[in-house]
């Protein structure tokens, strides 16, 4: 049943493509009602299913002469990532109700890259992730070439080029680990079992994890982040944030870590204090949470703002990942569920809520039009997004950043000082941009906007609820994904990296 | 000296025979009453004659299937002969439907008849073994193509290509022919298999050596891998669109498996290598060189071209690059590979070119800048082309991506136990990353930049139109369940053994 997210998906894109010209009204409802729909699906599946433990959607042979097979599956971290995209797909629609130009268009690529999206997170044959992970690519190029902003064709080759060279890497290491292996199987399951030495996944490993890290934001290849965020329509944005950064870091840890777990472990020696590729990719994660803190504190863009907090916040993601102890991991992919809500509410409010309706993004000049009286729902939905994203208890960034940090203080605990350098930044540049953007400063003459801007529309409003709930139903009840997600990591397909570097 | 019965030579040759046939008919027809219609209907007429000659070849191959092996190789007929066979009648049968809707000229019967006589010399390539047998037919596709490229009279930038791409395919078979000498000259024989067992030895000699050079240039020109690639940009560019389409599709077809077949039969046993810290001298090296330096070469230079059908040349030379790493591979499995994605690969540029063809015939030329808003003036039309572009870049679900996902497993699987041939498969996907910029770029003229003002909605003809669709659905279908045409692929060769 749950294989049908991605039917639907894809059968939504194919009959937006049917309907005739100039039926921007039907496009919109079409699209809301797949999306809906398979977040239904993936609700129900979820609550008949709360034991967290892998189980088979669809198994067929694909291609036989390559022993790959069409293999569905979920298991309690895909479950939760699947949420999300349900999540993050109906409340994308919803922002994007303004959308006149080619709607129907517009909808086909967005149905495309949610199909392909909740494809990744259910396959479990590598072949058929890879085919997902890559039809990802093109949707995501038009959406943001065709209905960006601000430099948007530069802003949309980047990032097709950056995701491109990531999945290029990725598929080298894929073609690699299949030949060895030798046993004419892509099954993720067989493939996790096979004792590849520790030569071949020292050096496969960061290839993959690389590859896989690029597009979740890793720093330095982080850099297609803000300038693709930036020049996204705010569905788009919305996304590429809230799910297609997440597949950078599911990939990172359904494959790369599990196929590879020894790549994980000590070198044997030591260079500049690091001794594992481990520790360098913890430390560039490290890197990213203050980098993108700090950066973000400086710019004058709003949209640049929220860019590059998202480059921050999944640093912690890969942080998480790297503490390879269960509170630090669980604690990631929960922080991949909440930045995946988090993102995509501070996109919508700074996309379709102020910078649709002001046409500036620039922080001087919003100021001046002193929102938070011309646009209260605006500045109400910023200022409960912002305390999330800074970790205030309540809301699930909260929870997950908390998990990820007592897994570092275990692992790192020099780094854990760095991080918590981080979240602190954190706090000051969202309060600089709410303070900014919203509330004008003293000494200031209010220059309200002119003509009056629209009020803010009731699909934007469900859809802000819908963001702000879930992430409170997440910060109050954590376990409700915890109790799948920490059975999953326990599940047989990670023994590699319970038996590797575990602590 | 076994006789032969000419009626069993005929009986082998069938499928040629009525090619060759319905070539002679197409021309009477069209010289005794064709001429009195309009130029559409003759193309119609003569094209569906030339349809039909084809569909019966293929028929004749399919329901009674020979084997058999004349003279040690002269003439052969295996699984594998008669499936390359049919997917280069398959592909001519295409170029034809697509040539119904063209205006350059109005020499309509002697068209049909030089692509159905390049279509026998294609198939007489790809069922034989023997070096005289392997120059002539060579020399019959050729001929016919480099006329074909000049077709249009009118246009002496077509003349131009045409000299270019006639001198420089006239000096590739000296180089061949050269080669072809020193072989016979080493093994005293012209059948494939009989050279590799003369040659077979120790040590590399020297004449060899250069009949391997030689060989490998000649046949690196018909294929156009750099650095033998200078006729391919003039002739993709201008020649008419449906004689480009077919240089670029079903030539690449039989090409290539002669490629395989020569190196991989005849100079069997003076492989080299080429893995990266062993380096033998042999053909290995030689190639794998070349399929370096094209796919280096295709892939950058095609970032700088502005025509459409200049970009495609040079992605052409760099899917030349790729596809000799097959060769380099030269298993079993490589070959497999090799034939899905030259088939997968010619379906896609066909496609291509019919949709260049459509949007020429509007706008006069192929620069980039007249596909501007091509996607809201022909929403069907662009949607197709984008199909074969991106299977061209390798994207999934499409035809190109698995071909590229095969290539390098057979690739890596060449040199069991070793990476030593993973440089080879990490430059291949590295410029297969480069290539879907200049891919993204025709697309985004396509969907992304607005039409020029005052552009009005291109209508293409409706056969067009549907071919273009099967086309495009096939790239797409074959790409989702590669096992469709896997599956023959494999029977073929394992039945055949190669």
């Amino acid at each position: 049943m749950l294989a049908w997210t991605i039917y639907l998906s894809f059968l939504g894109a194919a009959a937006m493509l049917l309907l005739p010209r100039g039926r921007t009204a039907s496009a919109r409802i079409l699209a809301l009602v797949t999306a809906v729909a398979g977040f239904a699906i993936t609700l129900s599946y979820f609550l008949q299913h709360r034991t967290g433990e892998m189980l088979t959607i669809v198994r067929v042979p694909w291609v036989p002469t390559l022993g790959i097979e069409y293999h569905l599956a979920a298991d309690g971290i895909s479950i939760t990532l699947v949420l999300l995209t349900g999540i993050i797909a109906i409340s994308g629609i919803l922002f994007s109700w303004n959308i006149e130009e080619r709607a129907k268009e517009f909808f086909a690529f967005y149905l495309l890259l949610i199909g392909a999206v909740y494809g990744v997170f259910l396959s479990y044959d590598l072949f058929l992730l890879f085919v997902f992970y890559e039809i990802v690519i093109i949707p995501k190029y038009f959406l943001i070439a065709i209905w960006g902003s601000t430099r948007r064709e530069y802003g949309a080759m980047k990032l097709a080029l950056y995701s491109f060279v990531g999945s290029a890497m990725v598929l080298i290491g894929l073609i690699a680990a299949y030949v060895v292996a030798g046993a004419k199987t892509t099954s993720l399951i067989q493939l996790a079992q096979f004792p590849f030495s520790p030569h071949f996944q020292m050096g496969a490993f960061p290839l993959v994890f690389v590859g896989f890290a690029i597009l979740a934001g890793m720093w330095p290849f982080h850099t297609w982040a803000p300038t693709g965020h930036v020049a996204a329509p705010t569905a788009a944005s919305m996304l590429l944030a809230g799910v297609v950064m997440k597949l950078g870091a599911y990939g990172c840890l359904r494959v790369a870590m599990v196929l590879l777990p020894l790549g994980l472990g000590p070198w044997g020696i030591h260079v500049l204090g690091l001794g594992s590729w481990r520790d360098v990719f913890a430390l560039l994660a490290v890197i990213g949470i203050i980098y993108g803190a700090s950066v973000a504190l400086v710019q004058k863009d709003f949209k640049f703002v929220i860019g590059y907090s998202s480059v921050s916040h999944m640093g912690f993601i890969l942080l998480g990942l790297m503490t390879l102890n269960q509170i630090g991991i669980s604690g990631a992919v929960l922080q991949m569920f909440s930045h995946g809500i988090l993102a995509g509410l501070l996109f919508a409010v700074v996309g379709r809520m102020v910078y649709a309706r002001t046409h500036t993004r620039d922080l001087a000049a919003l100021n001046a039009m002193n929102l938070h009286k011309v646009i209260p729902f605006a500045a109400v939905t910023f200022v409960i997004a912002g305390i999330a994203s800074m970790g205030l208890p309540g809301f699930s960034g909260f929870v997950a950043e908390l998990m990820i940090l007592i897994g570092v203080w275990r692992a790192y605990p020099l780094l854990a000082l760095c991080v918590g350098f981080g979240i602190i930044v954190g706090v000051v540049y969202i309060w600089r941009a709410m303070q900014n953007a919203f509330f004008i400063g003293p000494g200031i003459l209010p220059a309200p906007p002119n003509p009056p801007l629209p009020p803010v529309t009731i699909p934007e409003r469900i859809g802000a609820v819908i963001l702000i709930a879930s992430s409170v139903l997440v910060g109050f009840y954590p376990q409700m994904l915890l109790n799948i997600v920490v059975p999953a990591l326990n599940s047989p397909l990670f023994n590699g990296l319970h038996k590797g570097s575990w602590q | 000296m076994i006789a032969i019965n000419d009626a069993q030579l005929l009986r082998l040759a069938l499928p040629e025979v009525i090619v060759v046939a319905t070539a002679l008919i197409v021309m009477a027809a069209d010289f005794l009453f064709l001429h009195r219609f309009n130029t559409r209907v003759r193309f119609a007429l003569a094209a569906g004659l030339g349809i039909l000659g084809c569909a019966g070849a293929i028929l004749r191959i399919i329901v009674a299937p020979e084997v058999a092996n004349i003279l040690n190789g002269v003439l052969i007929a295996t699984p594998l002969t008669h499936w390359v066979q049919v997917a280069i009648l398959v592909l001519t049968i295409f170029t034809l439907l697509l040539s119904v809707d063209s205006t350059f000229t109005q020499h309509v019967g002697e068209f049909v008849l030089l692509i159905l006589v390049a279509t026998a010399g294609m198939m007489f390539l790809a069922g034989t073994q023997d070096l005289l047998v392997i120059f002539i037919s060579l020399e019959l596709l050729s001929l016919s193509l480099y006329i074909l490229a000049a077709f249009n009279k009118s246009s002496a930038q077509s003349w131009e290509a045409a000299l270019k791409y006639f001198l420089f395919g006239g000096m590739s078979a000296a180089f061949l022919l050269f080669g072809f000498s020193l072989l016979y000259g080493l093994s005293n024989s012209t059948s494939l298999p009989l050279i590799a067992a003369a040659i077979h030895g120790p040590a590399l000699n020297p004449l060899l050596a250069i009949a391997i050079v030689t060989t490998a240039i000649g046949l690196g020109f018909k294929i156009a891998a750099a650095p033998f690639h200078f006729w391919a940009p003039d002739v993709y560019q201008e020649a008419p669109a449906p004689s480009a389409a077919f240089i670029a599709s079903g030539s690449k077809v039989a090409s290539f498996f002669l490629f395989f077949q020569v190196m991989a039969l005849g100079f069997a046993g003076a492989e080299g290598s080429a893995t990266l810290h062993n380096i033998v001298r042999g053909w290995v090296p030689v190639l794998a060189l070349m399929a370096a330096i094209s796919m280096l070469l295709g892939n950058l230079v095609a970032i700088r071209q502005s025509s459409l059908r200049r970009l495609l040349a040079y992605s052409a030379i760099a899917h030349a690059g790729y596809m000799l790493l097959a060769i380099v591979a030269h298993t079993q499995q490589s070959l497999a590979a090799l034939l899905y994605y030259v088939t997968t690969y010619a379906l896609a540029t066909l496609g291509a070119f019919a949709a260049i063809a459509v949007v020429e015939r509007q706008k006069g030329d192929d620069q980039l800048s007249s596909f501007d808003g091509l996607g809201r003036q022909s929403p069907v039309l662009s949607f197709c082309l984008a199909i074969f572009v991106l299977s061209l870049a390798g994207i999934p679900p499409l035809a190109g991506f698995f071909a590229k996902f095969y290539l390098f497993v057979s690739l890596l699987n060449a040199a069991p136990g070793s990476m030593g041939l993973l440089w080879l498969v990490v430059l291949a996907i590295a410029m297969s990353a480069v290539s879907l910029y200049y891919y993204l770029r025709v697309l985004k003229r396509v969907y992304v930049a607005p039409p020029a003002a005052g552009a009005t909605v291109i209508h293409s003809p409706l056969l067009t139109k549907v071919i273009v669709l099967v086309l495009a659905a096939a790239v797409a279908i074959l790409g989702c369940a590669p096992q469709l045409l896997l599956r023959w692929i494999e029977t073929a060769i394992q039945s055949s053994g190669i």
